[in-house]
């Protein structure tokens, strides 16, 4: 056993049995963070304040909901719109908050790509992130089917159809993730509780190998500077604070990370307060109804670009391009050949080919959502193409690239 | 040295062991999603074949899916294609397209227009005709027909009946 | 070395809201066609032409004419000939009462509607008289002067009884112009009237009983049971709201629901009415949001004030 003497202070006395000093220095005060950083850093610290919220918010909403068909809309827009006090709050966080961490973790992704943190020993920081993204987006689409709305019961409907896998017409796997024909009571309950608990737990223990995959690799920095962290953080140490090229996490770089918060949070009430249509789309607002398709069905903005890749193909070779479109990403670190751990704006076509597969997720996420009709058809069948030979090409693209 | 590789040996067959009581509780879990048998028990639904008007499009309801029935006008019938004909359910002297009210691509219930007696699905934009053919992709073939028998007048969905078992061993539907 | 960041967040800024630009305001303007509103000014409809006499009205509207074989005229202790369920099953929907009738609906439109129903509600492509299909309210053929006069005096009538503008609530406006085949189950509307509290279950049922038999007949009527509007502020928002009671035949072309033929005062009212019922808590939302983003924006002066003094070490 160890041994333990009598604690000088409260402090002394934890730090005998969690060594909390230590735990400090590892994790904040000699957590080495580049100074040539710009605020795009600041997106880790943004989403995990907007996860924070979610979960807030989440548990006051699981108080009162029903994960019951005949009593989830009204739970949601009677009981905890009208009746809870600051219901009204918690919902509108809640669903306000879960499409703008879509945003932010874009913003996360493109950042990574744009300056190749995903190579040289941060492959899995990209694949855990990009771990979460799938989680995350699990999470968002079980939560849609909770308060059993039009577009609930309607997106339920055709996300499930997707497992028949066209032509292999596994109806029965259908019925299986269902627990029934159609999305019924049986379905409800199990996607409630994939999205309080098993998914959740999910994102959690994925969020620390996230973080864990940081410490040893250090984030890159925005000139594809390599560093010395070791002889860099001495410099620190010893006191030249100013001419290190190094900084602590806590309390250096936090200090600029909530700085960043502080202006995304007036911006995320002011989406909350004010405009929040965008996140809490009409439709929903109508009782499901599972005789009655609505006019236009669309999925949230956040999943309407890998939609509209399976949208303008034939059944079987649309799931074919929507399975590329859900794993390509995934494999960025091993199609980029290029060694290269430089912003794009220094590797020749990687540049373009980087603003190109930027504009063209977001035409596709303009032709996902709009009627599937003459000209937006023909774009987001174009659209979709070119998403395909973008991943298609990137290595040939990067194979021959100067060394920067 | 021959210790360690049997000590290696028995924790790879406890290690085994192990993954037998995992599989065995996978089982139980995937039994545990499966839909229950009052689920699957409500699944019959009879039809009285009589009542319904000539050219008019009537939805009705099985599993929780709309089910649709027309009745077909004798322009109809007699302005069938082969193929048409092959798809029609006969009660008596009277043909009816009876078929699941789903597109067969993601499942949205498509919208009938009677004036031009043509089904079209809001969803990705899917055409089908009155006989439930499709006549404009993504949907990537004709409405699906509901397994049914046919008892006198009447039709009882979800039992299978020699005329469906025919229509399903030609692949006129799954 | 030069900051990059305000170029970053200009095009960080920039994509987004293009992204958002696109995926709503834009996508929303294609998959839904605009109807403008028109003031509720019912443009189609001749202005009436003659000055009223409210009492020639009175006795028209209780004589002649015929209104009360049908209308209640509560305030005129005129009750129903019968309850609201045997109504309905006569006519399809209870006939309303007239008590406020003068300042829930248009003048304009009450003329028209007293001479030819199917005309001023918008629904003759249901109610075809050359087809032998009659609307239940039976026209208003004259009782034997200038009719113009007799419905110009009518309708003044009615207007002299009516409560005014001011005193008419968002509730009465909903009750009389839609509650009759709209159930707000959130404010215990049906369209038999509100739900009261009832001690024993067995009564309780027995007023469910009566609401399922009004709606059975109206079902008939309509095509389709009307819908619950509990949530529609939300789900259909004000303008469409707004424009569909202007005119339904131009948001939803073979509608069977007529033209109400409202004032604008009244459509203003029937609105409030739906926002108490399904978004309750907006002005509580207005004001706690003021208060959050004046919070936020302390928050962030904060924020920014530490972060320059940690970093003005570190240059």
């Amino acid at each position: 056993m160890a041994h333990f003497t009598k604690a000088t202070s409260v402090k002394d006395w934890l730090n005998q049995r969690l060594a909390v000093e230590k735990v400090e220095k590892v994790m904040a005060s000699e957590y080495w963070i580049p100074k040539n950083i710009n605020f795009l850093w600041a997106m880790g610290m943004v989403l995990a304040i907007t996860f924070a919220l979610l979960l807030v918010s989440g548990i006051f909403l699981l108080m009162y909901y029903q994960p019951d068909v005949k009593d989830a809309f009204y739970s949601v827009n009677y009981t905890i719109m009208r009746d809870v006090d600051f219901g009204w709050l918690w919902r509108h966080v809640h669903g306000v908050a879960a499409s703008v961490v879509f945003l932010v973790i874009y913003i996360h992704m493109f950042t990574g790509i744009y300056y190749g943190s995903y190579k040289k020993g941060r492959e899995m920081i990209w694949i855990s992130g990009m771990l979460l993204f799938v989680t995350f987006s699990a999470e968002a689409f079980s939560g849609y089917m909770l308060p059993w709305g039009q577009m609930s019961y309607w997106a339920g409907m055709v996300i499930t159809n997707i497992f028949s896998l066209g032509g292999l017409h596994m109806d029965g796997l259908v019925e299986w993730i269902r627990g029934d024909y159609v999305p019924a009571q049986a379905f409800l309950t199990r996607f409630f509780m994939l999205h309080v608990l098993l998914l959740p737990l999910a994102i959690m223990g994925l969020i620390g190998l996230h973080f864990a995959a940081l410490r040893i690799p250090h984030v890159n920095n925005q000139d594809g500077e390599e560093i010395d962290f070791h002889a860099e953080s001495k410099k620190y140490l010893a006191g030249d604070k100013a001419g290190s090229k190094v900084m602590r996490f806590a309390n250096d770089f936090m200090s600029k990370d909530m700085m960043v918060v502080g202006i995304y949070l007036i911006f995320f009430f002011y989406l909350v307060f004010f405009q929040y249509g965008f996140a809490l789309d009409p439709v929903n607002f109508d009782p499901a109804d599972g005789l009655k398709t609505p006019a236009h069905i669309y999925p949230e903005w956040y999943f309407l670009w890998s939609y509209e890749i399976l949208r303008p193909f034939s059944v079987n070779i649309g799931l074919i391009a929507f399975g590329f479109a859900q794993v390509i990403f995934m494999l960025l670190p091993w199609l980029d050949l290029s060694p290269n751990a430089v912003p794009a704006s220094r590797r020749g076509a990687f540049n373009i080919w980087f603003w190109i597969l930027l504009v063209d997720m977001i035409v596709l996420t303009a032709m996902g959502k709009l009627p599937p009709e003459g000209i937006f058809s023909t774009i987001g069948l174009v659209a979709a193409l070119l998403f395909i030979i973008l991943w298609v090409a990137l290595p040939f693209i990067t194979k021959n690239e100067k060394k920067a | 040295m021959h210790n360690s590789s049997r000590r290696g040996f028995m924790g790879k067959a406890f290690g085994a062991v192990a993954g037998v009581g995992a599989v065995g509780s996978l089982v139980a879990m995937k039994k545990t999603w499966d839909p229950l048998p009052s689920v699957k028990a409500a699944g019959f639904t009879t039809l009285d074949m009589t009542i319904y008007p000539e050219g008019e499009l009537i939805t009705e309801k099985w599993r929780g899916k709309p089910i649709f029935v027309l009745k077909k006008t004798p322009e109809m019938v007699a302005s069938q294609t082969e193929s048409q004909k092959a798809r029609d359910v006969v009660v008596g002297d009277s043909h009816f397209m009876l078929a699941i009210g789903l597109c067969t691509h993601l499942g949205c219930i498509p919208g009938y227009n009677a004036a031009e007696k043509s089904f079209l699905c809001a969803c990705h934009g899917g055409q089908f005709n009155w006989a439930g053919e499709v006549t404009k992709v993504p949907p990537p073939r004709a409405f699906d027909i509901p397994p049914f028998k046919i008892e006198g007048t009447k039709i009882v969905l979800g039992e299978v009946g020699p005329e469906y078992k025919a229509m399903k061993d030609s692949g006129i539907t799954l | 070395m030069k900051n990059k960041e305000p170029l970053i967040l200009v095009v960080v800024v920039a994509f987004t809201l293009l992204t958002y630009w696109l995926v709503e305001p834009f996508a929303h303007s294609q998959m839904h066609k605009h109807v403008e509103g028109e003031n509720f000014a019912y443009a189609d409809l001749s202005p009436i032409s003659k000055t009223g006499n409210a009492q020639n009205g009175k006795v028209l509207v209780t004589g002649a004419a015929g209104c009360t074989g049908c209308h209640s005229i509560n305030k005129e202790s005129m009750p129903a000939a019968m309850d609201a369920v045997t109504a309905a099953g006569s006519y399809g929907v209870n006939p309303p009462d007239l008590s406020n009738a003068g300042v829930v609906y248009d003048a304009k439109f009450l003329a028209d509607l007293i001479k030819n129903p199917a005309h001023a509600l918008k629904v003759e492509h249901k109610f075809d008289a050359a087809k032998g299909q009659m609307h239940p309210m039976v026209p208003f053929y004259g009782a034997g002067g200038d009719i113009d006069q007799e419905i110009a005096d009518m309708v003044t009538y009615l207007q002299s009884i009516a409560v005014s503008k001011e005193e008419l609530t968002p509730t009465m406006a909903y009750e009389n112009a839609c509650g009759r085949c709209h159930a707000v189950s959130y404010e215990k509307w049906t369209q038999i009237g509100t739900k009261p509290e009832f001690k024993f279950e067995k009564e309780s049922l027995a007023f469910d009983i009566k609401v399922l038999e009004y709606q059975e007949s109206l079902t008939k009527y309509m095509g389709k049971l009307p819908p619950d509007l509990s949530m529609y502020i939300r789900s259909r928002g004000e303008h469409f709201i707004s424009t569909f009671v202007e005119n339904p035949q131009n948001q939803l072309a073979g509608t069977a629901m007529p033209r109400v033929g409202v004032t604008a005062d009244t459509a203003e009212k029937v609105i409030e009415y739906l926002a108490d019922a399904g978004d309750t808590k907006r002005h509580e939302r207005a004001s706690v949001g003021k208060n959050v983003m004046i919070f936020a924006i302390i928050f962030a002066i904060f924020a920014l004030l530490w972060k320059k003094q940690v970093w003005r070490e570190l240059h």
